[in-house]
């Protein structure tokens, strides 16, 4: 990756500091503060410019300083660090050669330039390229990257006509999940009678464990707005909306900035760049609604109506919002649109696999060395991105599965990490692309519990329309219950199978339609993990509370009472100084003392079995 | 103190009359008084010339509408499952330990709230928790005593 691009106007070197919410948390403002003084201390603010910019996407590892042109690159960035950074970028400075280094995940060796870091390597960041190197609150750095210079070329150049063309040529599908063709809906909208048409940006985005559409509209949400205003030019509409979640209210603000300062410029508004066409945009937050994400309950919700899907056909592109001809699509959608109008479709079909163009963003996270955002062109495999850019396990231990798509998508085992990333080839596998969340999980996630959260979640978030989805998730919940209590029975596996397809066949929108399949992915791989729950009694990742009991070794406690301390329900009786004991009968089996015990002792054991068994 | 009826009287004049300026107004009578008490849900179907059900039924929908009372600072934890799998429930157990509440209810001074959310997407920065407006994430025992200490001085 290279990260300086399309000529940001930089001094003789700038620093980058990222400002995303994760290095802001970690003190990033108290870095770019201190940065700023020294630099003026050593009389360096001329030839350096210090910048802000949004999330660089590694935020594990923040806060983060990029040092431009060389691309050094400085991690886990402390005050007490700044001042050799400062000094390392007067003329005659070198790079740092330890602290504040990034340490590779595998080697342990530092590593001085980005490119060199695999988390980024791997990487193709096309839609991701402006998220940490411009000032999102900025429009001038967005210009600067040639930002909205394909709305130009759109607006005077092409013919509403040619653009949809163009994305129908390019091989775009919707990025929101179900990879459906872009161009088909832009069409449709196109040739919908009427100009009364809109266009809505669905940045509803709740998957648990996603949050890659956030970064975008917090990092770069012009390319977001310049996509929609694009699309309505295309359809022919004069009004947009973006839909964003009131669980992101940093989004909601960077979005409000843009839009102030893109109408400020003549982006959007009336005669846009002085042309015949003119297009708004408005925010619309959500309140909290999983369901709103699917688009005929996101329209619903934006009526001020409680948001409950409604049966297709018909679609939104012939009625939508208000009845009238309505263009729905993800975050990612939209912001892939300026390089298609920009590059043209043959560079963007250019990118990916036969069926899938482009690149797929996915949040990386749980049991991961390098947790953030990371785009891959499509067709890449699971095991590229997991050990390849994610760097693997932490610790060593061996993968067990990946959650991908969220409560729609499915669990896959090792056997599938040679599995191509793309709409098809994941939809085979019985999981789904959803909005892009990929959670690891090591062996000490216990499968069973994993499907249970999903199908719990699904329980919650069901808008309760449908009864199978509304009854049959509750009645999944019931047996996944039953089966980590330890009172399973093997029928029960035959039934969830048998509700699972029930409430996919049964449901009419999305969410029902997958809500079975963490269940059915994991049946279908990690079968032998719920059997050994129902025969054997057994959680072999050791988390279902009633299938395991904690003891105190005595050989290995030395009554430090450390234990005693922390038990909520005072199960564990010793004086100081002699060996403790936990009352099984009394034990609510939290961890608290497994997890507090000093490791130099590890005197409490997490052992199979609801209670110690008598020899 | 404002009046319940010119809180929304002033978010008609901004949002205008139509079925579409329920939520912003509910949102907006949510943003000042924290929660939505039944005299301004009626309050808000006489100036949208809507039922009172209509309105309930919107605001009951969406959990960010809140029709429980609230205090001013709303804690949210994720409770995903990346945030679960990094300590969520210690998250819970602090919070309920310092504010003396349990998870849904609300202190006595009305001024702390503990929920559980849906994800906030901070998956990567977990556990994360969001207060009113504010994310906070990578939390640990210590970052969010210190934290919720300085809210309570506030």
């Amino acid at each position: 990756m290279k990260i300086r691009r399309g000529g940001i106007r930089m001094s003789n070197k700038t620093c980058l500091i990222c400002q995303g919410t994760g290095c802001v948390s970690a003190g990033s403002r108290e870095i770019h503060a201190s940065l700023e003084k020294e630099i003026e201390q050593l009389g360096l603010s001329k030839d350096v410019k210090v910048k802000r910019t949004g999330c660089h996407g590694f935020c594990e590892q923040g806060p983060l300083v990029v040092v431009e042109p060389e691309g050094l690159f400085y991690a886990g960035v402390k005050v007490d660090d700044v001042p050799d950074i400062a000094r390392s970028l007067s003329p005659q400075g070198e790079p740092l050669e330890e602290k504040p280094l990034y340490h590779d995940s595998a080697t342990g060796n530092p590593i001085t330039h980005y490119h060199d870091i695999s988390f980024y390597n791997k990487q193709q960041r096309t839609v991701l390229q402006n998220c940490g190197n411009i000032d999102p609150e900025e429009i001038g750095d967005y210009l600067a990257t040639g930002g909205y210079q394909s709305l130009r070329k759109a607006l005077f150049e092409m013919s509403p006509g040619q653009i949809v063309d163009e994305v129908k040529r390019s091989g775009l599908r919707g990025l929101g999940g179900a990879g459906f063709p872009t161009w088909i809906k832009w069409e449709a909208c196109q040739r919908a009678p009427g100009d009364e048409k809109y266009v809505i940006c669905n940045a509803d985005e709740g998957d648990p464990g996603a949050f890659q559409d956030r970064s975008i509209l917090e990092g770069d949400p012009h390319s977001v707005l310049k996509g929609m205003i694009i699309a309505g030019y295309a359809i022919g509409a004069r009004k947009g909306y973006v839909y964003v979640r009131a669980e992101y209210p940093l989004a909601i603000k960077r979005l409000e900035i843009a839009i102030d300062q893109a109408r400020k410029k003549g982006f959007i508004g009336k005669s846009i760049l002085d042309s015949n066409f003119s297009f708004d945009i408005e925010i619309f937050q959500g309140a909290g609604a999983f369901v709103c994400g699917e688009e005929t309950a996101l329209l619903a919700s934006i009526e001020g109506k409680r948001g409950m899907p409604r049966p297709r056909p018909p679609f939104p592109a012939q009625s939508g919002l208000w009845g009238k001809p309505t263009l729905i699509s993800n975050v990612k959608t939209y912001a892939n649109i300026r390089w298609i109008v920009n590059k043209g479709a043959d560079w963007f079909a250019g990118i990916g696999t036969e069926g899938c163009k482009g690149t797929a963003i996915f949040s990386l996270t749980g049991k991961i060395a390098n947790s953030g955002i990371v785009e891959v062109p499509m067709g890449i495999t699971l095991r590229e991105i997991i050990y390849g850019i994610g760097g693997g396990i932490p610790g060593g231990k061996p993968f067990k599965a990946v959650q991908t798509g969220g409560p729609s998508g499915g669990c896959l085992p090792a056997e599938l990490l040679d599995t191509p990333v793309d709409f098809d080839s994941l939809k085979a596998a019985g999981s789904m692309m959803g909005s892009g969340g990929m959670v690891v999980v090591d062996e000490d996630t216990c499968i069973v519990d994993l499907a249970r959260y999903f199908v719990d979640f699904a329980t919650k978030e069901s808008c309760g329309e449908c009864a199978p989805c509304r009854l049959g998730t509750n009645q999944m919940l019931d047996i996944l219950n039953d089966i980590v209590e330890g009172k399973g029975e093997m029928e029960d596996i035959d039934i969830l199978e048998s509700l699972g397809m029930g409430i996919k066949k049964g449901s009419l929108c999305g969410l029902g339609q997958t809500a079975p399949n963490p269940v059915l992915t994991t049946l279908k791989y990690f079968r032998e993990e719920y059997e050994e729950h129902i025969i054997e009694k057994k959680c072999r990742a050791k988390v279902c509370k009633d299938l395991i009991h904690f003891i105190i070794m005595p050989d290995r406690c030395t009554g430090c009472h450390i234990c005693t301390k922390v038990c909520p329900v005072n199960a564990i009786s010793g004086d100081p100084k002699q060996i403790h004991e936990i009352d099984q009968e009394l034990c609510i089996k939290c961890g608290l003392c497994f997890e507090k015990c000093p490791p130099k002792f590890g005197a409490i054991e997490k052992n199979y079995g609801s209670k110690v068994m008598e020899d | 103190m404002y009046q319940i009826d010119n809180l929304v009287k002033d978010l008609v004049k901004q949002h205008g009359r139509a079925r579409e300026a329920l939520m912003p107004i509910l949102q907006g009578v949510v943003a000042q008084h924290n929660y939505l008490t039944d005299e301004a849900m009626v309050e808000v179907a006489k100036e949208l010339d809507l039922s009172a059900a209509e309105v309930y039924g919107t605001a009951s929908f969406y959990t960010f509408l809140d029709t429980e009372p609230r205090g001013k600072y709303v804690i949210r934890v994720c409770k995903t499952i990346t945030c679960a799998m990094k300590g969520k429930n210690e998250i819970i157990e602090v919070l309920q330990e310092m504010l003396r509440i349990n998870v849904g209810e609300t202190t006595l001074n009305d001024k702390f709230t503990i929920l559980e959310t849906n994800c906030i997407g901070w998956c990567h920065k977990a556990p994360a928790i969001l207060i009113n407006d504010t994310p906070y994430t990578d939390l640990t025992r210590e970052k969010l005593v210190k934290i919720i200490k300085e809210y309570m001085h506030q």
